[in-house]
């Protein structure tokens, strides 16, 4: 039985050509970046020429970047640290509903920590109430912390706008940007991004590799402790193949990114074109336009996500519900409770993410299996039996 | 194509060896194991260890696994009714309730949802075509006193063309274990699991009061003239039956005979009194085609751990009376009965 992969948000196949980059630095190139010896030497400088990849990218200073294990760990160091940092100045930190365990649930523990947290509501698409957002900053708010994309739903926010409120406002912003980094241009000048995380593994690089982006002059404390890499703020010898990965794959996924943009959203169009010519009762959820070109968030009504998930492994396909912990809880998708899904309807989503090595022979495929699963699963639901003897409305 | 069975899989040695046998025999098995409780502790039957555990043995197998959440459904039908029997003077047996809601039920109907043919558990226990009933039925497995049959009786009539149970051959857990060293299953030595899942360190007294409103309303003990002969400590911290831990010194060993909610007394008598003859039972779950309304001669278990012994049963309005043909001991409400016609299991239902 052949793979479908269709889960790219959750994470994607490393590039031949960034595995290629990387593989030398593992049993040739292994010196410690911070050594005086030559094959030290020479790894400090891939390091750096790798953070200034970065940088040409979100448009800042190579001496804003900072190396870290991923995506969670850039989250929590731009927060806490922040938060910390500037707790003289005040204990306000606003965030979104629909932001990734990584940030919700650093900013809970903030609050066990005296820190003040405000959550701002998403309207139905997912989409930030700016109003609200404006209404909750306080003299003692000191941060902003909103995601690009969201990685359920896909839906981009309006990151310049908060940006700008933000900035007159005196406040830093930090934005999780893990699943925008490889879809979107990103400035963080124009958009007055203070402090950005990214992670390697969404954008066809290696797992367990980040960067975080922090403004020049905006204090934060370090978040681990010991040796002075990363220019003191992050200790730990550096992962030199990793680091080496990263900057090519951003490299990569920014050169050719209108390209890889139209080929996914292309398929990801034909995809829910699809599900809704063949499969009736469903709701596509998240923005039309102002969403991640892979992405796709489907609730099909009637049926639990769980059994679709598992009925889709078992034909070898890779796909997700709302959220990457299947196995967890029960409660169904903080995103899609926030734009407003009822319980039942939330519980039935699916998310198909698509990413550059798909194929429309894949999608048929796929497409197919669901229209397969759905009417059988639906067969064996009694809300759906009656539903149908109802005739089918509401 | 290979027939498809869903096994339930608790880590354990048992459902572990029922995964290598079902593959021996052709089946296209898939494993899952069921989250069942939040405060899961090491050491219980499923605990977050054991369900690494069986990824493990599925990973070795080359099968796939999942972990299926049930907790909602656990909490409602296993826990709630724990502490609901015990709030009712009642002694409960949570494997029964979880057989008949989680395994033969939830878990089932997941096996429908993914396309199975069977559902399959590491019990020990035998499905098998009866000639004198003209259909499957379950029925005892060769374990002896290890038999889980007791606990299956709630299994739903249609439901008994689609189980399997892998285990009910062997003799002892010796032989289990011997397959589980061949296979080099890392769990081959795994120690039983005998307390109740969710109260891994057995002290269910605790766990109510931690879990319940249930708060321990002490009271007198007395005997059946009502004449005062001690205290309680909480009428939820004592079974029919028991004999130590009253704290009354008496000639002759005095047994817990009774719980009175209303009075709130324990009543206690010498082990005669605990000899009783008939009872009767509700919720019951018939499995084979007899006529209750006319008495039927069969052998009654009425614990887990109890011999079967001759009775004759016929049917009350919505229940059964079992009448035994000599008295027996410590028949407690809220445990089961169990009606067996030689090895094949008839039916059950409730002590009231």
């Amino acid at each position: 039985m052949n793979t479908v992969y269709l889960d790219n948000s959750a994470t994607t196949k490393v590039d031949d050509e960034v595995l290629k980059v990387m593989l030398p630095y593992f049993s040739q190139n292994y010196g410690n970046a911070s050594s005086i010896y030559s094959i030290g030497r020479e790894n400090r400088k891939a390091i750096e020429d790798a953070r200034e990849k970065v940088a040409k990218i979100l448009n800042c200073n190579s001496n804003e970047v900072y190396f870290t294990a991923g995506g969670s760990e850039s989250d929590n160091t731009a927060i806490k640290g922040i938060a910390y940092a500037n707790k003289n100045k005040g204990n306000h930190i606003i965030t979104s509903k629909i932001e990734h365990p990584a940030v919700l649930e650093t900013c809970k523990k903030l609050e066990k920590d005296g820190f003040e947290v405000s959550y701002i509501s998403v309207d139905e698409n997912g989409i930030l109430n700016l109003e609200e957002l404006k209404d909750s900053i306080r003299p003692t708010t000191i941060l902003i912390s909103v995601m690009f994309a969201n990685n359920e739903i896909g839906t981009i926010q309006p990151i310049k706008e908060i940006g700008e409120i933000a900035k007159e406002k005196g406040i830093y912003f930090h934005t999780d940007a893990v699943q925008a980094v490889g879809n979107i241009k990103i400035d963080v000048e124009k958009l007055n991004i203070d402090s950005l995380s990214l992670s390697a593994h969404k954008f066809y690089g290696p797992k367990g590799i980040g960067a975080l982006y922090v403004r020049k002059n905006v204090p934060f404390v370090k978040f681990i402790d010991g040796g002075h890499q990363e220019r003191n703020k992050r200790a730990g010898t550096e992962n030199v193949a990793g680091i080496v990965g990263l900057g090519k794959a951003i490299e990569l996924a920014y050169k050719d990114l209108d390209e890889h943009n139209e080929k996914i959203k292309k398929l990801r169009d034909y995809y829910v074109e699809q599900v809704e010519k063949r499969i009736p009762y469903i709701k596509v959820n998240g923005d039309r336009n102002k969403r991640l070109p892979g992405n796709s968030n489907i609730s099909f009504r009637f049926i639990e996500g769980e059994s679709l998930l598992l009925n889709l492994d078992l034909k070898g396909i890779c796909a997700s519900s709302g959220s990457a912990c299947t196995s967890g809880s029960l409660d169904p998708s903080h995103v899609l409770l926030a734009i407003g899904l009822p319980h039942e309807i939330a519980h039935g989503s699916l998310r198909v993410s698509i990413g550059k090595y798909n194929t429309k022979e894949e999608i048929d495929y796929v497409v197919d299996s669901l229209v397969e699963i759905v009417e059988r699963l639906r067969n064996m639901s009694p809300l759906w039996e009656e539903f149908i003897e109802n005739g089918g409305n509401n | 194509m290979n027939k498809k069975v869903l096994l339930g899989m608790s880590g354990g040695v048992d459902s572990s060896v029922a995964a290598i046998l079902l593959k021996e025999q052709g089946y296209e098995v898939i494993g899952v194991t069921m989250k069942l409780w939040e405060g899961e502790i090491e050491g219980s039957c499923c605990s977050l260890n054991s369900t690494s555990d069986a990824k493990r043995v599925c990973d070795y197998l080359k099968i796939p696994h999942y972990t299926l959440n049930f907790k909602d459904d656990f909490n409602k039908y296993v826990v709630q009714d724990f502490i609901d029997n015990y709030k009712n003077c009642r002694t409960p047996n949570p494997c029964i309730e979880c057989n008949k809601y989680l395994k033969f039920g939830a878990m089932f109907k997941k096996a429908q949802e993914l396309g199975c043919d069977y559902i399959a558990t590491g019990h020990y226990a035998k499905i098998l075509y009866s000639e004198k009933y003209g259909k499957n039925v379950l029925a005892k497995s060769n374990a002896g006193k290890k038999d889980q049959s007791y606990v299956l009786y709630n299994i739903p009539d249609y439901m008994l063309d689609h189980v399997l149970f892998p285990l009910g051959d062997f003799k002892n857990k010796d032989e289990i274990r011997e397959i589980a060293r061949k296979n080099n299953l890392l769990v081959a030595n795994k120690p039983d699991s005998e307390d109740i899942c969710f109260i891994p360190d057995g002290n269910y007294k605790r766990f109510l009061e931690e879990n319940s409103n249930i708060k321990p309303q002490k009271g007198n003990i007395v005997n059946s003239k009502e004449e005062v002969l001690g205290k309680h400590t909480g009428l939820y911290n004592y079974t029919i039956g028991q004999r130590r831990g009253l704290g009354i010194s008496s000639p002759k060993p005095l047994y817990v005979l009774k719980l009175n909610k209303k009075k709130n007394q324990v009543i206690v008598g010498v082990e005669k009194e605990l000899y009783i003859k008939e009872f009767l039972i509700k919720d019951f779950n018939i499995l084979v085609d007899i006529d209750l309304s006319k008495w039927t001669s069969l052998y009654v278990k009425t614990r887990y751990s109890a011999k079967e012994y001759k009775a004759n049963i016929i049917l009350e309005e919505d229940k059964i009376r079992v009448v035994f043909d000599e008295p027996q001991r410590a028949i407690t409400p809220g445990q089961s009965a169990v009606f067996y016609d030689g090895d094949v299991v008839v039916g059950g239902g409730k002590i009231v």
